[in-house]
């Protein structure tokens, strides 16, 4: 039986803007076992990158963290101060996003901000970490790392940047990376790169990985688990084969269907008809009902509850697609 | 044979990089020089597309694909090579004698935000460049009709015309986007990754669109993406690019059940796909794309290509058509053909 | 009028103390300059309503205050009051329609440097940096002290002084701008440049004019006021608030401080307003400050 890393009960983080106010995060709850890669997918508005910051709150005014539990490792970190997070954020969690740039300080070289993390974090003297800096740039690939410590961010590609990003956060050890989007703006053939040497590293270190993306491709190749968000709840969790090949959620169907796929090649994308809804403006009811070709009357008096269909999964319908259907 | 709507031939766009005189001048052992550092888009690609047709171009970052598409719509001034544009050539024209040329030739952005003036009402976006053909011989009761027909088609309603840009979605603004282009019924669409920006289930709505209005219209694409699965849909014949070269064309189903070229290879098996039937062992091509300011000697690839052998590094290969039609870029395919 | 309530600027604003103060500021001095000559009692600058008996009262709160004079009166027996009501519309006009013109040459000369950049745009921006290069109170003098005085020449004065804000502002909003997409769809509908640039470039860069403009009434006002206190600005039948700062400054040290401290207070706080709200205005108008 693997063991929970972090737990995630009911999160909501809402955002009191002057529109109105943006459930951003309504309710959310999954888990991470160590070791493991768990997906967040959805949309634009899913509120998929809210939950990554709301970990390690990390979310500013006027956005808030109005309720809910995130238990990493046996502790609430919705409850701990201030100055306890500071030692959880880039330490026991770290975050890799979609610009390297933002996680680079440009004016220090390569070699200082890797070496920052590790005076942090451990108790190594100059020429230890040193070695160790070096070795780690070489393990996600990167050659000539003696000489590549003194270089500046800038002197990188896109590419080598988002390289040094995960080497700083597996140097401080973490035992969870939040990667948003890590790849989103990379080429494919780099993309494949960075995917695997997030693979292989987490899988050699038993870290466990939450991996935000908009790419249902990204997320079956990666994740053991998947949870599709949509207007800021979960419609969908479960193992990553179960949701890819036989989704219980009609978003989750919609967003598949959405994709062309090479092997199959239809005249017409099935589409998912309309837009997002404004998130200010939800009232009871699935959110996804107007959307939804299979909704009833009943869709709009009450929100679905998340429950389990079959299999691995639970989706949040009150009319889910059977094995057959899916 | 018929008229290719486009046809192109060794295209060639270099940019002169480094800022103005004052920026790149130099004082050295006892001189002054300004040197000039020169950015190497396109570097002599040809292509031609015949009416009706999807033609897509694919490649990475850098490879020149977009410069190729903009530089044929003459946002950009071609550095050498020819353009013919329903069999005449445009590539010298100034930018008054294009306006004619225009009505053919029409493009669809990237971004849906920053491809809409945020000034201006949606139903003046959309029958710009109706009105720049026009003149004054409109009537403005007439061009607002055009306007709201033209949005009708594309899914939009006659009240959102008055409405500006920053009220609608991006999957919206595409929409309005592609009316702009309809509006002088043209008979090639430049779209420069049309759906990159936009969400799975918009971005599906958007190329079944695209394919609706391209029977509807008999219209012509040059489809400019960095995605295969997308390409794949939509497109008739692929063009590959590496730096600025082209290294590959070939149909759809010739590129994707037998790729020749090393990088096309590559790039159809790093494609991060949800068919597991599809997941081909990977070839491995390390490293990144080298820097369009300092060519590789040789083939463009070799830096990358794990099949590079001598004669790569000395002997840049030509585009060569292949028994099936295709045509490769790779001293490879010439020992095997 | 609702929509302006309901919008997320008006929103913004109630909830910023300094342009509200700041806003208040101009509205109160904004009505006095429009409305004050109806309400104050004396028209300082007709002969036959002065009285030299009433030379040099203080403010009435001061013994010896006479109370038809609220802040008391000049050597000429002048409301002080009513000097600055009339000054101010002086001034204002000043600061206003130098801003106007300048705007427009400024705006003019930036939009052609920044969008055909190359030998248009490093002629201009050279003569903009050499004009930088100098104080702008001494180009201002120079000026005045060659070409005479005058309200005209002031205004003349100040334009040459202020284009090169306005150059510069446009020039960096058009140069992002013309990057953007939508610059490129208009050449691709076929539209010539001119076209471009009134049609597309300009409403674009509108936004930051709006803000310079604001902080350039302000500084124009300064430079005016400072002119002529030092004699070379307006002529002493037109008077602005810095002469009359001037003027009540020769009396200033025999202890009639009224005559020229209530004119530099009022040039103070006109201008502190006009800065506060312009603050503002950059806050809200510039989305990467938000």
């Amino acid at each position: 039986m693997s063991e929970t890393l972090l737990d995630i009960r009911g999160l909501k983080t809402h955002f009191h803007t002057f529109g109105g106010l943006v459930k951003a995060v309504d309710g959310v709850s999954f888990q991470v076992d160590k070791g493991e890669v768990v997906g967040l997918v959805g949309e634009s508005g899913g509120g998929k990158s809210v939950i990554g910051f709301s970990i390690l709150r990390l979310i500013d005014p006027p956005g808030r963290i109005e309720a809910g539990e995130i238990i990493f490792d046996g502790e609430d970190l919705t409850k701990k101060s201030e100055e306890e997070l500071r030692t959880v954020r880039g330490g026991e969690i770290a975050m890799v996003f979609q610009d390297p740039m933002t996680s680079l300080n440009p004016v220090y070289t390569i070699g200082r901000q890797m070496d920052e993390m590790l005076q942090l974090h451990t108790d190594l003297d100059a020429s230890a970490r040193r070695k160790r800096c070096i070795r780690m740039l070489e393990d996600v690939g990167i050659s000539e790392a003696e000489s590549r410590l003194d270089a500046y961010p800038h002197q990188f590609s896109g590419g080598m940047r988002q390289r040094v990003v995960i080497a700083i956060a597996l140097l401080a050890g973490s035992r969870l990376i939040i990667a948003d989007e890590p790849t989103t703006a990379l080429d494919v053939t780099v993309q494949s790169q960075i995917l695997k040497l997030m693979r292989r590293q987490i899988a050699e270190r038993g870290a466990a990985m939450i991996l935000v993306t908009h790419d249902l491709a990204i997320v079956s190749e990666m994740a053991d688990r998947v949870v599709v968000l949509y207007c800021g709840k979960v419609v969908e969790r479960g193992r990553t084969e179960d949701v890819i090949s036989h989704p219980a959620h009609p978003y989750t169907r919609g967003l598949l269907d959405s994709i062309p796929r090479i092997a199959d090649r239809q005249r017409r994308l099935q589409q998912i008809p309309g837009m997002v809804p404004d998130i200010r403006k939800l009232g009871e009811g699935c959110s996804f009902r107007d959307r939804c070709s299979r909704a009833q009357p009943l869709c709009a008096e009450k929100t679905p509850e998340l429950l389990p269909v079959r299999h691995s999964l639970d989706a949040a319908c009150h009319y889910p697609l059977n094995e057959a259907e899916a | 044979m018929t008229t290719p709507v486009l046809e192109v031939r060794n295209l060639v766009k270099t940019f002169h990089v480094g800022g103005g005189l004052f920026e790149r001048l130099r004082f050295e052992k006892g001189r002054f020089s300004a040197p000039q550092k020169i950015l190497r888009a396109v570097n002599g690609v040809s292509l031609s597309i015949a009416p009706g047709e999807v033609m897509a171009l694919v490649g990475e970052s850098g490879c020149g694909k977009s410069t190729v598409a903009k530089t044929i719509a003459r946002i950009y001034e071609p550095t050498s090579g020819e353009i013919r544009i329903d069999g005449e050539d445009v590539s010298h024209l100034a930018s008054r004698q294009m306006r004619p040329v225009r009505r053919k030739l029409q493009m669809i952005f990237q971004d849906p935000y920053a491809s809409l003036d945020p000034r201006q009402r949606v139903k003046d976006i959309v029958i710009e460049p109706r009105r720049a053909q026009a003149g004054r011989a409109m009537s403005r009761k007439s061009l607002e009709d055009e306007a709201v027909a033209l949005l009708a088609r594309v899914g939009l309603n006659a009240e959102q015309a008055n409405r500006y840009p920053h009220q609608f979605s991006g999957g919206q603004r595409q929409r309005i986007g592609i009316a702009r282009a309809l509006s002088v019924r043209p008979k090639l669409i430049i779209a420069d990754e049309p759906v990159s920006a936009l969400d799975v289930s918009i971005q599906a709505q958007i190329l079944n669109l695209m394919m609706d209005l391209r029977d509807e219209f008999g219209l012509s694409y040059l489809f400019v993406s960095h995605d295969l699965s997308v390409v794949h849909h939509i497109a008739d014949r692929i063009g590959v690019m590496y730096l600025g070269f082209m290294v590959e064309t070939a149909s759809r189903d010739q590129l994707f059940s037998r790729p020749k070229h090393p990088y096309t290879k590559a790039l159809l098996s790093a494609a991060p796909t949800i068919d597991k039937a599809l997941r081909k062992p990977e070839i491995e091509i390390a490293g990144e794309v080298p820097s369009a300011l300092r060519l590789p000697q040789g083939c463009c690839f070799r830096t990358r290509c794990p099949f590079a052998f001598d004669r790569c590094a000395v002997e840049r290969p030509a585009l060569r058509q292949q028994p099936d039609g295709s045509s490769v870029a790779c001293h490879l395919s010439e020992s095997t053909a | 009028m609702t929509r302006l309530l309901s919008s997320e600027f008006f929103y913004n604003y109630r909830r910023n103390l300094p342009a509200m103060l700041g806003s208040m500021l101009l509205l109160f001095f904004a009505l006095m300059a429009l409305l004050g000559p109806s309400i104050v009692a004396q028209n300082p600058y007709d002969v036959s309503k002065l009285e030299l008996m009433d030379s040099f009262k203080p403010p009435i709160w001061l013994e010896g205050g006479d109370s038809r004079y609220l802040l008391g009166t000049d050597g000429q027996g002048r409301d002080v009051l009513a000097s600055i009501v009339y000054g101010a519309r002086i001034s204002a006009f000043i600061g206003l329609t130098a801003m106007a013109f300048s705007c427009l040459i400024g705006t003019t000369l930036g939009l052609l440097s920044g969008y055909y950049g190359g030998t248009v745009d490093n002629v201009i921006m050279r003569v903009a940096d050499i004009q930088l290069s100098f104080p702008s109170m001494l180009i201002a003098l120079f000026l005045m002290s060659a070409f005479g005085t005058g309200i005209v020449m002031v205004l003349i004065a100040l334009t040459a002084v202020g284009w090169v804000v306005y150059a510069r502002t446009v020039r960096g909003s058009t140069l992002s701008e013309i990057q953007k997409e939508y610059i490129q769809a208009a050449r691709v509908a076929g539209l010539g440049n001119l076209q471009i640039i009134v049609r597309h470039v300009l409403p674009n860069v509108l936004t930051p004019l709006i803000v310079v403009s604001t902080i350039q009434v302000g500084t124009f006002i300064l430079i005016e006021a400072s002119l002529s206190f030092l004699g070379v600005g307006v002529p002493i039948t037109e008077p602005s608030l810095g002469l009359l700062v001037k003027e009540g400054f020769d009396v200033l040290f025999s202890g009639i401080w009224w005559t020229s401290a209530f004119p530099g207070l009022f040039i103070m706080f006109l201008v502190f307003g006009i800065n506060l709200f312009g603050d503002f205005l950059r806050d809200e108008l510039n989305p990467r400050l938000r």
